[in-house]
């Protein structure tokens, strides 16, 4: 006996959300990459919900789409704080301001 | 009905995770998080995808992630710094505007016509055949994906040339 | 052989683009065989050319070669085509020819510029589309070479542009014929609203056949016509460019400014004269404006002290004679003295060039002096254009265009003749007033000797001055009508001499000029005149007439009052109102752009949330 749609459902949406906090709220930069992935992860939640509702292999298979986008996405991130780290010696998100308005 | 207990996990270690101090004790709060997710996986009849869940999440992805951080070499100062950058007033306006972004999306799934049924199971070889035949082309662009993801990556690595 | 006339303005042309795209690459050498040669080359097909049409002149006396089809509309066509007729072809001669031997002065002239290949260039351009001018068959195609040389000319003022009076001289050069360019292209739709062409021959079979003479469009169109010639050729009341126009480079003075390009309004007025006898008022007024333009360019020289500022009223005066003779009808006259003028105007602007190359650009006559024996060449070829500007008897080709064209003037309006001969007198003063001051007395230190370049052109012009008169000679030096009959064909026959007593008259004002322009010499004259701060009347004279001032006051000041005024109307304020919010909005979202991210993704999340809220809630 399976659940139905709205449960899993209810769960991503819960785990997006604390993702999105997160994501606005933290300052380092390693809490703002985790929450990306935990948003990504709880997308990947909704397209297995979907694929059990309707009983097709596509929520799966759009699942291991969203895997892979967040080991691609993890392994640039990952290298980017360690130069960011490297180059400004903090972790600090609101530091790397070189894209601001300079004058 | 090990679904709730699994999914209760999820939302309480995930919240853990996301307001801990410690970097190195969040990843592994999210560790657990995602190995109750590949639970509820389980549970929504999806054991392919629960079984990459514990082997490519929590085992590659986060424990490349705790591989960084421990290069970061975190110390004592940097978990003061993390102490105040995580106060009250901060969470205020990202939990507001989450809050009603969640409203608004619970309002539309329990205003949408789709009927609650129980779901069916997908067993792994439905999506293995799927994925090697019609949808071949989306495994190709996954691989290219991963491959820019690795050369960028190594052209990051590298030191600046001067 | 006649269909390679496209080949002559398309030589400079190509010379122009080739120094143009490969201008600072190559060597200065190069750059000045290219801009020599190709007008070189136009000048030997021209004269090819010539001989063959003397040899054999084309049914019709004229020859025309279309190359292709501008503009074809529904009431209107243009075709781009070469005319060669009796005008042209004395027209391309002279063009080619001085532009080449200016050419040539030039590489020796300009040697150690900045901008050498640049030079040649718009020298080579200028050529392209003054040849393009002359051999247009149609006038919407004359008008492209006339903008052309314009342009050209601009350039040129403005050669040395790193100080603001040459770059404003420029402008001011530019901006004067360009408001009498507008006339003229209003005149020009005139005529291609009426006939729906503008080929030359077409519009002026079409006028004759259409306008009786005296009526009121004739007089309308050839009016503007006129105003676009006036400007172009520095006649009163558009002539205070010119002067100012001395501020490029002394070849170029000789080239466009002296023989060529000033004349094109003469040239304009011959081609059409057709149309111009239809319109006896406008003659009138041609003849009256000369006959100013004379007076005024005489008064005004006779107080230069920038010998180039002399030559350039000189000019003035010599193609209002030009003028003179078109008022009264003399087509035949005009082109002769345009011709003759030509030669020894190139002649005395480089004699005056190689002066002051020898005195490190110095062109105040009063600085000069002595310079006989030092500078023999530039002397004696000075001395011969002098004399023919002075129109010395017999001497040189200046003489015989201006009696030639005086007779004319003299058996139409005895009146305008008393005013050439005043202005000859006139001349005859203030341009040996030059030769002494620069060439007599206590002699100033000069350097280095003359190349080749130098020494050729300056024989060559000199000769041909001395000669080219012979071509049209007065009955009683033999009543040659060499010139007169080329010209027949196109112009209609040559005018019958004037009687003795005017002949005489005319001959005897340029020598009584130089007279009293050497008396004063031996007085000392000039060069109290020179050391003296200038009075009121003086100053008058050499700023032109005022004219300058009157300008200023009538078009410039209300012009930059209007400006000044329109700037900040009401509409405008409406305006600057949605300018003043989008910078005030700009300066509150340029705060937002502060590089910090979790601000970004606030923003972006703001925006998605109200998105969704909209779709939810709607």
């Amino acid at each position: 006996m399976i659940v139905s749609w709205q449960a899993p459902a209810s769960l991503a949406l819960i785990l997006f959300l604390l993702g999105l906090a997160a994501l606005l709220a933290r300052r380092n930069l390693v809490f703002v990459l985790m929450s990306v992935e935990i948003m990504l992860n709880a997308a990947g939640l909704l397209f297995i919900a979907a694929g059990m509702r309707w009983g097709t292999p596509d929520g799966q298979i759009m699942f291991i789409a969203v895997l892979n986008l967040a080991g691609a996405e993890l392994a640039v991130g990952l290298i980017l704080l360690l130069r960011l780290r490297g180059r400004l010696t903090t972790l600090d998100g609101d530091a790397a301001v070189l894209l601001r308005d300079s004058s | 009905m090990i679904f709730w207990p699994a999914a209760l996990l999820a939302v309480v270690t995930t919240a853990i995770a996301v307001t801990g101090k410690n970097p190195v004790h969040a990843l592994l709060w999210f560790v657990i998080s995602l190995l109750a997710m590949a639970v509820v996986f389980f549970e929504l009849g999806a054991a392919f995808a629960a079984a990459l869940e514990v082997i490519v999440y929590a085992g590659a992805i986060v424990v490349l992630f705790l591989f960084v951080v421990m290069m970061l070499s975190l110390d004592k100062a940097a978990a003061l710094r993390e102490e105040s950058w995580t106060k009250g007033p901060v969470w205020l306006l990202p939990v507001g505007f989450t809050g009603m972004l969640g409203v608004a999306l619970a309002w539309q799934m329990l205003n949408t016509a789709l009927p609650a049924r129980p779901g069916r199971a997908v067993l792994p070889a439905a999506v293995g055949l799927k994925l090697f035949s019609t949808d071949f082309l989306a495994v190709e662009m996954a691989s290219l994906l991963l491959l820019a993801g690795l050369v960028a990556a190594f052209h990051l690595a590298r030191e600046a040339q001067k | 052989m006649m269909r390679d006339i496209w080949l002559v303005p398309a030589l400079p042309l190509a010379g122009a683009v080739l120094l143009g795209l490969l201008g600072g690459k190559i060597p200065a050498r190069l750059a000045a065989v290219i801009g020599a040669s190709s007008v070189g080359l136009a000048a030997a097909l021209a004269i090819r050319i010539a001989l063959l049409w003397f040899a054999a002149p084309p049914p019709g006396d004229a020859f025309l070669l279309p190359l292709w089809t501008w503009i074809t509309l529904p009431k209107f066509s243009a075709v781009v085509g070469l005319l060669i007729d009796p005008v042209s072809l004395v027209l391309i001669l002279v063009i080619s020819v001085i532009g080449f031997f200016i050419h040539l002065f030039s590489a020796e002239y300009m040697e150690g510029e900045n901008g050498y290949a640049r030079y040649f260039a718009y020298l080579n351009l200028f050529v392209a589309s003054m040849l393009l001018l002359v051999l247009a068959n149609d006038l919407l195609v004359m008008f492209v070479g006339w903008e052309g040389v314009g342009v050209c000319s601009y350039l040129l003022v403005g050669f040395w542009f790193e100080e603001e009076n040459n770059g404003e001289a420029a402008q001011k050069s530019f901006i004067v014929t360009r408001v009498a360019d507008i006339a003229m292209l209003i005149g020009i739709l005139i005529l291609a609203l009426r006939f729906g062409t503008l080929d030359i021959s077409t519009v002026l079979h079409g006028a004759v056949s259409a306008w009786p003479p005296g009526s009121f469009w004739p007089a309308v169109v050839a009016g503007l016509l006129l105003v676009g010639g006036l400007g172009k050729s520095a006649q009163v009341p558009l002539q205070t460019w010119l002067p100012d126009a001395m501020a490029g480079p002394t070849p170029v003075s000789a080239l466009i400014h002296a023989a060529t390009m000033v004349t094109a309004g003469v040239y304009l007025v011959v081609r059409l004269h057709v149309l111009f006898l239809l319109a006896p008022a406008v003659l009138h007024g041609i003849a009256l404006g000369a006959a100013l333009t004379v007076l005024l360019a005489a008064c005004a020289g006779l107080v230069q002290s920038d010998i180039k500022r002399v030559l350039a009223y000189s000019t003035m005066g010599q193609i209002g004679y030009m003028f003179l003779g078109l008022g009264v009808g003399a087509w035949g006259a005009a082109m002769f003295h345009l011709a003759s003028h030509a030669i020894f105007k190139a002649l005395l602007f480089l004699s005056s060039g190689a002066v002051s190359m020898r005195l490190h650009h110095e062109q105040n006559i009063f600085a000069m002096g002595g310079l006989r024996t030092k500078l023999p060449l530039a002397f004696a070829a000075f001395l011969v254009g002098a004399l023919c500007l002075a129109a010395v008897p017999v001497v040189g080709c200046g003489f015989f265009s201006k009696e030639f064209l005086l007779g004319a003037v003299w058996a139409q309006n005895p009146l305008l003749w008393g005013v050439g001969i005043l202005g000859a007198f006139l001349t005859g003063v203030y341009i040996f007033r030059a030769v002494f001051t620069v060439f007599f007395g206590a002699s100033v230190d000069v350097s280095g000797a003359y190349g080749v370049r130098v020494i050729l052109p300056l024989t060559v012009l000199a000769l041909a001055a001395l000669g080219f008169g012979w071509l049209q000679t007065p009955d009683f030096l033999g009543g040659a009508n060499i010139f007169s009959n080329v010209l027949a064909p196109a112009l209609g026959g040559a005018a019958t001499d004037a009687s003795w007593p005017v002949a005489l008259i005319g001959m005897a004002a340029p020598l009584a000029g130089i007279g009293l322009a050497y008396a004063l010499h031996q007085n000392g004259f000039w060069r109290r005149q020179g050391a003296a701060s200038p009075g009121l009347f003086v100053r008058f004279l050499q700023g032109g007439m005022g004219f300058d001032a009157l300008y200023r006051a009538i078009f410039v000041k209300p012009f930059l009052w209007t400006v000044r005024v329109l700037k900040d109307d009401p509409v405008d304020q409406v305006f600057q109102l949605l300018q003043r919010a989008a910078v005030g909005l700009h300066k509150r979202l340029r705060e937002e752009q502060n590089g910090k991210l979790r601000r970004y993704a606030g923003w972006m999340m703001a925006g998605s949330l109200a998105t969704i809220l909209a779709v939810v809630f709607s």
